[in-house]
């Protein structure tokens, strides 16, 4: 298992080498200058000189590339435009409160959906399966600021159950409470697909031949569940979790800006209004990395779930 | 009163029905068989016979939903297992009577170690600890003969060749020493040589945990290795029941002819093989009257409307569905 999680690891290194060189490439595509971009229509021509300067941009492509590579390798991702802080101390600020935020999330989609997926795929065509159905619909069916809006009407605004703003406080049961409305936010879009797909593949498991065969054995009807079909029931969950976390970045920019709540997403958002160029940069080589992680972790649990990936 | 040995299992008007578009069709049609102690009882007919569907209703293992066991007895060791609660019978299966199935390479569970899985067994059965019940999976791997069992123990089914997952098989099925055995074409899957070496292992570890075994199969070279009677079933039914002497040296039904002629045979070459025209019927299309009236050469008018009883032929202990052929066999 050691060494097969290795190998993963060291698959990712090319990865990331593409993704940066991507990165790269698309900000250098930016029409105009980077320079231009940053300092607007009414620049002179002397600041743009200096900010190109100031960017490296008047270096050819290579060593701007080498250089760009050595800087990220070592953990220097530079200076934010607008805050003056860099990148990486702009990114340590928000980062609990994004944890928090995806933590609550994923929790709330696979502590809610991963029951009810099984329920419904158990008792097939019962209430609880036409409730499991009309979840996921629900779910899948409204994009994340329609549900987002609509949360905060219900349960800020009418009911004032949560906090409308998210509050600063210290204490931690009223950072609980603003961090509820998020996360079931972003943790019920994932809690319809986990329940879609647990359905459908504890369905496929049910199934199995060797299901019969533990049967056959005397297993007892929740042993067979928990024991024999769950476990490979999980992995087609387990890839919809992993892929989950790209469609989390780009809701959580939308739920962090209609609960106000600091964090990566947000972030990005005031990058992009301030035209903040390093700290944009920064920022994807960021989410580009945590997409790499998060993929490596779910390789690496397929491995810890099914015996057989390990020797393909 | 004769003093018949009381029999293993006892199947009486055993019938069991599928629901296809809204309708039930019988898949099992009044099946009566007894197996006797030590006996070995060989089921065979083509595909779509029923010997599976008769076997999965013995131990009630059939779909929850769109079958039923729609009459009919299961009697063993006094009870009939068609009334049984689910919690009782789930204590029956694994433990006194126990089921092995066709295809080694999917019945077995991908994520379980081969060594938690026979182990399991005897968890359920028997109790004790993890540590008791992983030895006795040891023995029995022992006993079936993997090689290096101690190292294989933990190792996951996709380790295993074919050969060597259906002995696993054979250990989950052995590990509470049951009474019966219900062995769905073992051997079906495997190549020649391998099964072979399966059937004479079953055959040993038969008489080593005096078993008695419903052995299913379509390979009528197989019954002649292994079997001491065999119920010929078609459609459902059985058709023909004898001993394995009586049916090779003198079949009385028609189908039982036609699947000897279909069958290789060392003192014949290849070119001989009659395969039987035509095939099973559907569940839902099965005629009324015989039920292989449509394939059978001998059929006579009333074939099509009577619709056949199993009845003695005249020789002790060889029964036949068929009125107008029983006489002196049809070879
Ligand atoms: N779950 C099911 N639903 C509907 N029909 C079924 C089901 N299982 C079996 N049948 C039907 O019941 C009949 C008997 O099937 P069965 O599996 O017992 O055949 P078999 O004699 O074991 O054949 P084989 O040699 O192919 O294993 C077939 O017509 C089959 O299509
Ligand atoms: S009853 Fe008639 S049709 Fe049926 S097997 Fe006998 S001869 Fe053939
Ligand atoms: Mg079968």
């Amino acid at each position: 298992m050691i060494s097969f999680a290795f190998k993963r690891l060291l698959l990712a290194v090319p990865t990331l080498l593409v993704m940066l060189t991507a990165i790269f490439v698309l900000v250098r595509l930016v029409p105009g200058d980077a320079a231009s971009v940053i300092l607007g229509d009414q620049a002179t021509e002397a600041s743009l000189r200096a900010m190109r300067a100031r960017l490296g941009l008047d270096q050819p492509i290579q060593v701007q590339y080498l250089h760009f590579l050595a800087e990220v390798l070592t953990g220097n991702l530079g200076q934010s435009l607008s805050s003056g802080r860099t990148v990486v101390q702009e990114v340590l600020l928000v980062l609990p409160s994004t944890i928090q935020l995806t933590l609550a999330a994923v929790t709330i989609g696979i502590v809610l959906g991963l029951p009810l997926g099984i329920l419904a795929a158990l008792g097939r065509n019962s209430w609880i399966d036409y409730v499991s159905r009309l979840v996921s619909l629900l779910g899948l069916s409204f994009p994340a600021f329609v549900s987002g809006i609509l949360l905060l009407i219900v349960f800020a605004i009418q009911l004032g159950w949560f906090p409308v703003l998210t509050s600063d406080s210290t204490d931690p049961l009223e950072r609980l409470r603003s961090l509820a409305l998020p996360a079931l936010n972003l943790g019920l879009i994932l809690m319809a697909y986990v329940v879609r797909v647990t359905r459908s593949s504890m369905l496929g498991v049910l199934g199995e031949d060797y299901i019969r065969t533990a049967r056959a054995k005397g297993v007892t009807p929740t042993r067979l569940v928990m024991r024999h079909a769950l476990r490979n029931g999980l992995i087609p969950v387990v890839t919809v979790v992993g892929l989950y976390f790209g469609t989390l970045i780009g809701n959580s920019v939308l739920t962090e800006i209609i609960f106000n709540r600091p964090g990566l997403g947000k972030l990005i958002f005031g990058a992009l209004n301030a035209r903040d160029y390093t700290l944009l940069e920064g920022l994807m080589i960021i989410f580009a990395i945590c997409v790499i992680v998060v993929n490596t972790l779910t390789d690496i649990t397929y491995g810890l779930i099914d015996p057989r990936v390990k020797y393909k | 009163m004769t003093s018949f040995p009381r029999p293993a299992l006892d199947l009486r008007n055993l019938r069991t029905e599928f629901r296809i578009r809204d309708r039930w069709y019988p898949a099992v049609r009044n099946v009566s068989v007894s197996l006797m102690p030590n006996e070995t009882l060989a089921v065979v007919g083509e595909s779509g016979s029923g010997k599976s569907v008769t076997a999965l209703s013995i131990l009630r293992l059939l779909p929850h939903a769109g079958a039923r066991i729609q009459g009919g007895e299961v009697l063993f060791e006094g009870q009939d297992l068609v009334t049984l609660s689910e919690r009782e019978m789930s204590s029956i299966r694994g433990n006194s009577i126990a089921m092995i199935f066709q295809e080694p390479m999917t019945s077995l569970n991908p994520t379980m170690t081969v060594g938690d899985q026979i182990a399991e067994a005897i968890l359920i059965h028997r109790g004790g600890s993890r540590m008791q019940a992983k030895a006795e999976a040891l023995r029995l791997l022992e006993e079936v003969k993997i090689p290096s069992p101690k190292s294989r123990l933990d190792e996951y089914p996709h380790q295993f060749s074919g050969g060597m997952r259906q002995r696993v098989m054979i250990a989950m099925a052995l590990a509470c020493h049951p009474r019966v055995l219900l062995a769905d074409e073992p051997t079906t899957a495997l190549d020649v040589t391998i099964q072979a070496q399966v059937l004479s292992q079953l055959e040993e570890l038969k008489q080593a945990y005096g078993m008695s075994m419903l052995f299913i199969t379509h390979n009528l070279g197989v019954v002649a290795q292994i079997a001491d009677r065999v119920a010929v079933m078609y459609a459902g039914e059985i058709v023909e029941l004898a001993t394995v002497d009586a049916l090779f040296a003198k079949p009385m039904h028609p189908y039982t002819a036609a699947l000897l002629r279909a069958m290789p045979r060392a003192d014949r070459g290849t070119e001989n093989l009659e395969p039987i025209p035509g095939s099973v019927p559907a569940l839902s299309a099965v005629p009324a009257g015989c039920s292989y009236a449509p394939r059978c050469p001998f059929k006579e008018r009333t074939c099509l409307d009577l619709h056949p009883e199993l009845v003695s032929s005249g020789d002790p202990g060889h029964l036949v569905r068929c009125p107008v052929r029983p006489v002196g066999g049809v070879h």
